[in-house]
């Protein structure tokens, strides 16, 4: 018994260690860094002062009601889920019949079919993102097929780049494998036999799908939908890099008030939103996911 | 039914089809002999060359390995006894710690470690890069272990102990070599991460030390040109080998 604890405590204390320092202390840090004032030249100002014996500090709400003084912030931040919420529909257009198709191939061929989903989810962000500037490209095939078009019915040409549109496609192109694999983890579960029972009874293809696979399958949607909606909800790069004036998400402002204007406590409290609005999404997500999953 | 099937695969199809040309495209223009990601004008290999010969890129590729390769040795010995531990035991804290990292948004775990570190004044680097990504890598090495550690069958360590064995021989014997396929994946996802990531070390790098996604970044930020497709060919062929080794090692790992 003396043993069993002492071991269990070599096992934990060292990773619990470390990631109570890197991850939870960075993060309590964060949420004290947005009551305090910015610093002169960008960056923090001391949080108290001793002055003739006197303890004094300098916190402060400001940062806080800033967020509320105008509509910019909460517009953008609307914006942001707006942006998530439809990448993790389209990602669940997508991803939906390939995780099928994958799950009712032979046995043999699932883990190959699977492993090409998972590939290109390995290979660098930012390349992804740059083969999405290059298609995008004013000088571009892509763009050249649709102005001539447009040409024929005497429209005036667009541009793809740096456009909102221009964003959702490459989010639902760097998030798509987040959804085809929970999404296959549960369809491969699927019992044929429930299928093929409704088949005898008469049911039609349609039938089948929406009385039986797609409400057996919400648990793997709803943890498919977690893993796109977060870090959609918290990009910078794509719309850094794809999107323009018009396409910028609010992480966008963070990286802004953490490197372009040095307002640290500001970028602070947009951090904190976001993390609480992350949060909630997981908590949500896993009620609806465990919901799914009791009443089928 | 058939024609379900075929509708199903050509749509599956044309799903696999969005995934792959963007990239197909990135390597294809990395051979073109024209500054322009446009027409293909003809075949060279002058924007692989131009690379080596890019002293800025050289240098963020070195620290690029340097980074990789301590921060997935020491993510790697760290992440395999969460991931022992989390298996063995029903840990309250310890699970929680190990996912949160990988499941809030990067660029979060990015900005508190910059307050972090600039409060504890040091300065950016190659070391606060290095201590950002054993963060990160920790809990997709544990979740490796751990899926690996439930394979094994528990009455092997249980005969060991009956016949003698000191619970460090019973480790060291027999749980360490069937545990090694699940490690090894774990660190070479660790090593992949490490190399690949941008937005994290984007926020603790400081101004004098560059990575390769970095450089990649202030390229692509100026201009598009096929010098970057071509680094950006080369980093896509080292994943595509280390991760067809991880799943070869360890199927499951690369699912969690």
């Amino acid at each position: 018994m003396q043993t069993k604890h002492w071991q269990q405590r070599l096992l934990t204390l060292p990773p619990m260690s470390y990631l109570l320092i890197f991850f939870a202390v960075p993060t309590v840090i964060m949420l004290f860094a947005s009551f305090r004032y910015a610093g002169e030249y960008g960056g923090l100002a001391p949080w108290y002062s001793y002055e003739e014996g006197k303890l004094a500090f300098d916190l402060t709400l400001e940062n806080w009601q800033r967020l509320f003084e105008t509509d910019i912030y909460l517009r953008l931040f609307a914006k942001s889920i707006g942006y998530a919420v439809l990448t993790t529909l389209l990602c669940i257009l997508l991803g939906y019949p390939l995780a099928l198709m994958i799950a009712r191939s032979p046995r043999k061929h699932r883990d190959l079919l699977l492993l090409l989903v998972i590939l290109p989810f390995w290979s660098n962000f930012l390349v992804r993102i740059y083969a999405w500037m290059i298609i995008f490209s004013p000088s571009g095939a892509l763009t050249h097929m649709i102005n001539s078009l447009l040409d024929i019915f005497g429209l005036a040409p667009i541009s793809l780049m740096y456009s909102p549109t221009a964003v959702i496609v490459c989010l639902v192109y760097v998030h798509l494998p987040f959804m085809v694999l929970p999404l296959y983890a549960n369809l491969e579960k699927h019992d044929p036999a429930l299928l093929d029972a409704a088949q005898d009874l008469g049911a039609t293809r349609w039938r089948r799908f929406w009385k039986i696979t797609w409400p057996i399958s919400l648990p793997g949607v709803y943890a498919g939908s977690i893993l796109v909606f977060i870090p959609v909800l918290g990009m910078f790069a794509i719309p850094d890099l794809l999107g323009g004036t018009d396409g910028i998400m609010i992480a966008n402002v963070i990286k802004q008030q953490f490197v372009e204007s040095r307002d640290w406590p500001f970028g602070s409290v947009l951090s904190m939103v976001l993390t609480v609005a992350a949060v909630l999404a997981v908590l949500l997500g896993a009620k609806f996911g465990q919901q799914a999953g009791q009443t089928r | 039914m058939s024609q379900k099937n075929r509708a199903l695969k050509l749509s599956a199809l044309a799903v696999y089809a969005f995934l792959y040309l963007p990239l197909l495209i990135v390597v294809i223009y990395s051979f073109n002999d024209s500054k322009l990601n446009a027409e293909w004008v003809g075949f060279t290999f002058k924007w692989y060359d131009k690379l080596f010969h890019n002293r800025e890129m050289l240098t963020a590729a070195g620290n690029s390995l340097i980074i990789a390769t301590s921060s997935a040795m020491i993510a790697t010995v760290l992440g395999t006894l969460a991931g022992m531990a989390m298996y063995k035991y029903r840990l309250k804290v310890l699970p929680g710690l190990v996912l949160a990292p990988i499941a809030m948004p990067d660029i979060l775990m990015g900005v508190s470690l910059l307050l972090f570190f600039i409060m504890l004044n040091m300065s950016l680097g190659l070391i606060s890069i290095t201590l950002a990504h054993i963060t990160f890598c920790i809990g997709f090495v544990a979740l490796s272990v751990q899926a690996r550690m439930s394979s094994i069958d528990r009455s092997l360590t249980e005969a060991a102990r009956d016949l003698g064995a000191t619970p460090w021989q019973c480790f060291r014997k027999i749980t360490l070599p069937l545990l090694a396929p699940g490690i090894i994946a774990g660190a070479l996802m660790a090593f992949t991460l490490s190399i690949d990531d941008f937005v994290i070390t984007f926020f603790v790098a400081g101004v004098g030390s560059s990575t390769l996604p970095l450089q990649i970044y202030s390229m692509v930020k100026i201009a598009v040109t096929p010098e970057v497709n071509a680094i950006s060919t080369l980093l896509m062929l080292l994943t595509l080998i280390l991760i067809t080794l991880v799943a070869r090692l360890s199927p499951g790992a690369l699912r969690s």
